[in-house]
């Protein structure tokens, strides 16, 4: 039996086309995940991302742990902050990806895949040991991803009062907590918006007033494109167990200063960086008509390559991907698609910026 | 609710087969598969002349979500394919029977027209699959 979020019945009456996703009855679309895709670019849009595992990390031992368990350093950010970073195995290969928001000094909270929560909170606690730290999964909370260009506004009418000028006080990855609500200036679609996180019971009562503020609900499908089109790698297929975050074009999340935090991984991303060349992670333009997938080979000047993610940019109306080719300059290359070798362009993501495309 | 005309036979990967007055049959995706592939944003259509084999596949179309084979539901020699797709793959969902059409073949054995499903017995499968 599949796992049903607080906003399951608001779906269902909205007309979703619900599919399972890590065990979740999750909304795909609505009608049209081209749509919602636009909604989300041009004005705004919702997600239920309920089913994502909200992990509270509290103890006077929290900071060192974490500093520990995570590739980057949460003691560069201060309360009221919010980092994304990748959680290494020994060798170096991704457990998983996440954000990590710092409530106190030793407080903070952590949104993990859906996908991935049990194996995540297996790892956690057995890294924790028997350090002064509490890990606990918040089962009773909701989370709504609220993304577009009047995606904030919408919000703040929605909220309103003194919670809706908080929030219109909030930078970039800050985030403020009320009466039970959290509210983060975050997102994965590269839009502006907010994720809200809130008392299951309280998600269906912010869901409707969010539609009827005109902000569209939107499913998995248009989440993805949204994504990739921003350029934002997804776990499990840019990067896994196998593939560190060097090599997934998330070298920028992974803090080596100050050399001496001794974060689980490191010495193997020490390693791989002295070994040479790293390959090169990419967005690709297919130059003629067609849709890229994810695992299509692709061929360079420089050897084999391949696409970790793929598909239709609504916004380019091009097909584009995200891949992993070997290092090199060139700036075209060729995919396999259906056993013919396609042109592509190399460019670097993210593809659309501001809800405008960067490359034509 | 699914929409299967009643004039049209059906195979039972989807496709839709239309006689013509002249002989020739009109295939296309029915609105079941388009509504299961949802979005559609590219379309592959057979070369006019191709001689098409009986359920092997000879198009593709391609939604946001995934790439779907389009088997021949007839053998015969492609006539026309349905060009406006080429920049309007959507057509294939707004109007799967009409101008979402893919292409046209003149069948090499008309007969094996009377091995595809009516209505009626598509419209069950459909039911069923929907459980």
């Amino acid at each position: 039996m599949a796992k049903r979020t607080p906003l399951y019945e608001n779906h269902r009456a909205a007309g979703a086309k619900l599919v399972d996703f890590a065990g979740w009855e999750m909304p795909l679309h609505y009608g049209s995940q081209l749509e919602e895709h636009r909604a989300v670019r041009t004005a705004a849009g919702q997600f239920d991302v309920s089913h994502m595992v909200v992990v509270d990390i509290d103890g006077c031992e929290a900071e060192p742990f974490l500093r520990r368990l995570l590739a980057n350093d949460v003691a560069r950010i201060p309360a009221g902050k919010a980092i994304y970073s990748c959680m290494l195995n020994p060798e170096g290969g991704v457990i998983d990806d996440l954000i990590v928001y710092r409530r106190a000094a030793t407080h903070f909270r952590v949104v993990v895949n859906a996908a991935t929560g049990t194996k995540d909170l297996a790892w956690m606690r057995r890294q924790a040991g028997d350090a002064a730290v509490a890990i606990s999964q918040r089962d009773d909370l909701a989370m709504i991803a609220v993304q577009g260009p009047t995606a904030r506004e919408r919000a703040q009418a929605v909220l309103g009062g003194e919670l809706a000028a908080a929030a219109a006080a909030l930078g970039r990855f800050q985030w403020l907590e009320q009466d039970g609500w959290f509210i983060a200036r975050t997102g994965y679609t590269g839009e502006e918006g907010y994720e809200l996180i809130l008392p299951a019971a309280e998600a269906p009562t912010l869901w409707e007033a969010l539609r009827a503020a005109g902000v569209l609900p939107c499913g998995l499908g248009a989440r993805d494109t949204l994504r990739l089109e921003a350029g934002m790698a997804l776990y499990g297929q840019e990067m896994d167990e196998e593939t560190s975050p060097l090599a997934a074009g998330l070298a920028w999340t992974v803090a080596f200063d100050p050399p001496e935090r001794d974060f689980i991984g490191r010495a193997a991303l020490e390693a791989a960086q002295a070994g040479g060349q790293l390959p090169r992670s990419v967005g690709l333009i297919l130059e003629e008509k067609g849709v890229l997938r994810s695992h299509l080979p692709v061929r360079t000047a420089e050897g084999e390559g391949i696409t970790t993610s793929g598909s239709f940019s609504p916004t380019l109306n091009r097909a584009i991907a995200l891949a992993r080719l070997p290092a090199g300059e060139g700036d075209h290359c060729e995919v396999e698609i259906r056993g013919r070798w396609l042109p592509a362009r190399i460019v670097t993501p993210p593809f659309v910026r501001n809800g405008q495309p960067r490359y034509t | 609710m699914s929409n299967v005309p009643e004039q049209l036979k059906y195979t039972k990967t989807h496709e839709w087969v239309r006689e013509e007055a002249d002989g020739s049959v009109t295939i296309g995706i029915t609105h079941h598969a388009q509504d299961l592939l949802g979005d559609m944003v590219f379309v592959e259509l057979p070369e006019v002349g191709r001689d098409l084999q009986i359920d092997v596949e000879c198009a593709v179309v391609e939604s946001v979500k995934a790439a779907s084979d389009v088997y021949a539901p007839i053998g015969g020699e492609v006539i026309a394919s349905n060009e406006a797709l080429a920049d309007s793959p959507e057509l294939v969902n707004k109007d799967p029977y009409g101008e979402g059409w893919l292409f046209q073949v003149r069948p090499s054995n008309p007969d094996d027209l009377k091995q595809l499903m009516d209505a009626t017995t598509y419209g069950e499968l459909v039911a069923a699959e929907s459980h």
